[in-house]
């Protein structure tokens, strides 16, 4: 059988909230033997010793210490999406198993995201689209009005490659760009989007009309948004996050827009994911909150499971490994 | 800085008194409704006079000549709705305006017509309102101009104001930016479904990308010229249809190719933004048979007028899934009747027509008019009027 001779590859399960895409299995299927981790379960004596790889969507399956001794012959856990906040990299270190994601595959689409909801917030879009639709509305009042964007400063924290995608795009409205970033980027990079380099953080934050964080998340960046820096925005500011929820004071947000010490904020990430139903955050007008769907379009999740399916190979056979996650 | 025409002399008419030509007739009271909707658009034939340029940027502070402290009386009066509230002039537009007029709202106007029609030389029209007509025109005798805030003056009827001897500006240079952002919101929010309700974070749950996406951008003036400059910047590939083909230098600039035909561009389009001024000739211009054109993935933007598109032709489209979505600042009337079919749709997002809603975009609006007001009374070069063909 055909099957025998590709390699067993672990997933989650197929289709479903969580699951690989129905018209991604036609590319996975000539290249591995899926075993989602029902099959997994129900047939471990024979399976846990084949399965060389996992193929990690969205953060499933979950990898414990417990699943990494039950497969011995594991070589590579591929991750989807760019953060791996969510992997113990050590565990998976001391037990020889590579990982790898895919960072650029979704920097365009964030970089993308990142603007859409700060042009969004500004224009107050959702509350405008809610006022238009809502069966109580006579008129539109005359005094109803957001901020500008172009013209307007960006701070920049992390400039990585979604921020400097960022970056690119928001040059071309016109905007004043700030970045703060461990290493400052070279010359040529900055002057080719007109950013300049802020080494404190407070300089960026006190100087910027929004502040969009790109970051990753490491103890480093653990929140790294707290009261203070929230106080030393400007009051007319927005803050964006498409990074990780984490990387902003949750708490210490919240009680800044109540207090209107910054003016809005739009997250595409939050911590948890989703946040329970009754938290103060969902009853904000002033709040955009998207469901992480920073790199949700139908090409891009294509790219990344291509280009999962590409380091997984590449692990398997031995040869250097794309997209390589190194501790 | 403004373009101005190229006017040879200054003209050195002071302010005029009386205009002799106008007839006098008993005015009785016209306007019994101070709350007026941007809905009726009437069919005016009308063509913008003055160059639009890529070259203008926004941001700037426009130069609003300074006068001498002059008592409030001696000021020139303009008429305004009203001040504040929902559909008044805003609070900070009218300390801007009482620097250099005397402000008359309606309803002093209609209290004491016999003093102040003969005092009032223009009118400030602030979204739309005041609505002008013959009869507010003929209780006028000394008005020269009606400043409109905003680019668009399809609710204007330009041959009638025109036939009384009064000049019509509008603010090309002060929407500029916010419009041109608005559509680029539009855009992302509707590729992005960035608005849909989302009971659950499922992760196939899957918008359109934009970056190198295509483009089409339907008319290609000073609004449409800015999103070309902002869309290049996402790798976009941009198609644009206008009257006349631009110079090649700024097409260049812009990565744009001209469609000579608009059927070629909504054929090859992903996202098509209209950014035409309403005109007969743009009145209903995407219609079934456009409709039908486009791709099934495709994105309809509009932040012209919700007139330039057959409304019900869209609500067919978007529920047949003849095209993806729709994003739509505007719309006929404003607001839709709560019971109309695009309301229902969840293909589709529409803002209230918020284009130029923002803090700095509305006061550059109100400064492109003072200056524009004061051109006309003081008989210099007008920065952008509006003559009707």
């Amino acid at each position: 059988m055909e099957d025998q001779e590709l390699p067993y590859v672990l997933i989650d399960c197929i289709e479903g909230k969580h699951g690989v895409y129905k018209d991604h299995l036609g590319f996975l299927k000539k290249r591995f033997c899926l075993i989602t981790m029902k099959e997994y379960l129900e047939n471990k004596e024979i399976l846990s010793k084949k399965i060389r790889a996992i193929y990690m969507w969205y953060h499933k399956p979950v990898i414990d210490e417990e699943l990494l001794r039950s497969l011995p012959n594991l070589k590579i856990v591929s991750s989807s999406g760019v953060g791996i906040d969510h992997l113990d990299l050590k565990l998976l270190s001391r037990f020889g198993v590579k990982v790898s994601n895919t960072p650029f595959a979704v920097s365009t689409d964030t970089a993308d995201f990142g603007m859409a909801l700060m042009l969004a917030s500004a224009r107050r879009l959702v509350e405008g689209y809610q006022m238009a639709v809502s069966p109580d509305t006579e008129y539109f009042p005359g005094n109803w009005l957001g901020v500008k964007v172009s013209g307007a400063t960006l701070g920049i924290v992390g400039m990585g490659t979604i921020g400097y995608k960022v970056a690119q795009r928001a040059k071309a409205f016109e905007m004043k760009i700030l970045y703060h970033n461990r290493n400052q980027r070279n010359k040529e990079e900055e002057s080719a989007v007109g950013a300049v380099y802020c080494k404190k953080i407070d300089d960026l934050l006190q100087q910027s009309d929004f502040v969009m964080l790109a970051v990753n998340l490491t103890p480093q960046t653990h929140k790294l948004i707290g009261k203070r820096e929230l106080e030393l925005m400007k009051p007319t500011a927005t803050l964006v996050n498409i990074s990780r929820g984490l990387v902003v004071d949750q708490d210490a947000l919240m009680e800044a827009l109540q207090n209107k010490v910054i003016r809005a904020a739009a997250l595409d990430v939050t911590y948890p994911e989703p946040l329970p139903r009754d938290h103060p955050l969902l009853k904000m007008k002033n709040v955009i909150i998207t469901p992480h769907i920073g790199s949700a379009t139908e090409d891009t999740r294509r790219i990344m499971m291509q280009d999962m399916a590409e380091s997984i190979e590449a692990a398997l056979a031995g040869l250097p490994v794309p997209n390589e996650v190194v501790l | 800085m403004f373009r101005g025409r190229a006017f040879g002399l200054l003209k050195s008419l002071h302010l005029m008194g009386s205009q002799p030509n106008l007839p006098h007739k008993l005015i009785h009271p016209a306007l019994t409704s101070h709350v007026h909707h941007c809905q009726k658009r009437r069919n005016v034939d009308y063509r913008q006079s003055y160059n639009t340029g890529p070259t203008s940027a926004g941001g700037r502070t426009l130069n609003v000549p300074q006068n001498k402290v002059m008592a409030e009386q001696e000021l020139p009066a303009v008429l305004i709705l009203d001040i504040g509230g929902t559909q008044g002039v805003l609070e900070n537009l009218v300390v801007l305006l009482k620097k250099h007029f005397r402000l008359v709202t309606m309803k002093e106007f209609l209290k004491n017509k016999k003093e102040m029609s003969k005092k009032i030389q223009s009118v400030f029209v602030f979204e739309c309102r005041p609505t002008i007509d013959r009869e507010l025109l003929e209780s006028l005798p000394n008005l020269k101009v009606i400043a409109n805030s905003g680019v668009g003056v399809d609710h204007l009827d330009l041959k009638m104001i025109s036939s009384f001897g009064v000049k019509v500006t509008n603010t090309p240079q002060a929407v500029a930016d916010s419009t041109a952002d608005m559509g680029m919101a539009l855009m992302l929010a509707s590729a992005r479904r960035l608005v849909e309700d989302t009971e659950h974070f499922a992760v196939d749950w899957l918008g359109v990308e934009v970056t190198r996406a295509t483009l089409g951008i339907i008319g290609m003036g000073s609004i449409g010229y800015k999103v070309a400059q902002r869309a290049k910047a996402f790798e976009m590939k941009i198609l644009y249809h206008n009257r006349n083909r631009r110079k090649m230098e700024e097409e260049q600039a812009v990565g744009a190719h001209y469609c000579e035909k608009m059927d070629d561009l909504l054929q090859q389009s992903d996202f098509v933004l209209l950014v035409v001024s309403l005109s007969p000739e743009t009145r209903k211009l995407i219609g079934k048979r456009e409709l039908g054109l486009m791709k099934p993935t495709a994105t309809l933007i509009n932040i012209s007028r919700g007139a330039v598109i057959d409304q019900d032709a869209l609500v067919e489209a978007l529920q047949k899934k003849i095209i993806r979505a729709a994003a739509l600042d505007v719309t006929y009337p404003e607001p839709l009747p709560r019971d109309h079919p695009l309301l229902k749709l969840n293909n589709i997002i529409i803002t209230p027509h918020i284009g130029t809603a923002t803090v700095q975009a509305i006061r550059m609006m109100a400064e492109e008019a003072i200056t524009n007001m004061l051109a006309v009374l003081n008989g210099q070069p007008i920065p952008s009027e509006v003559v009707p063909k």
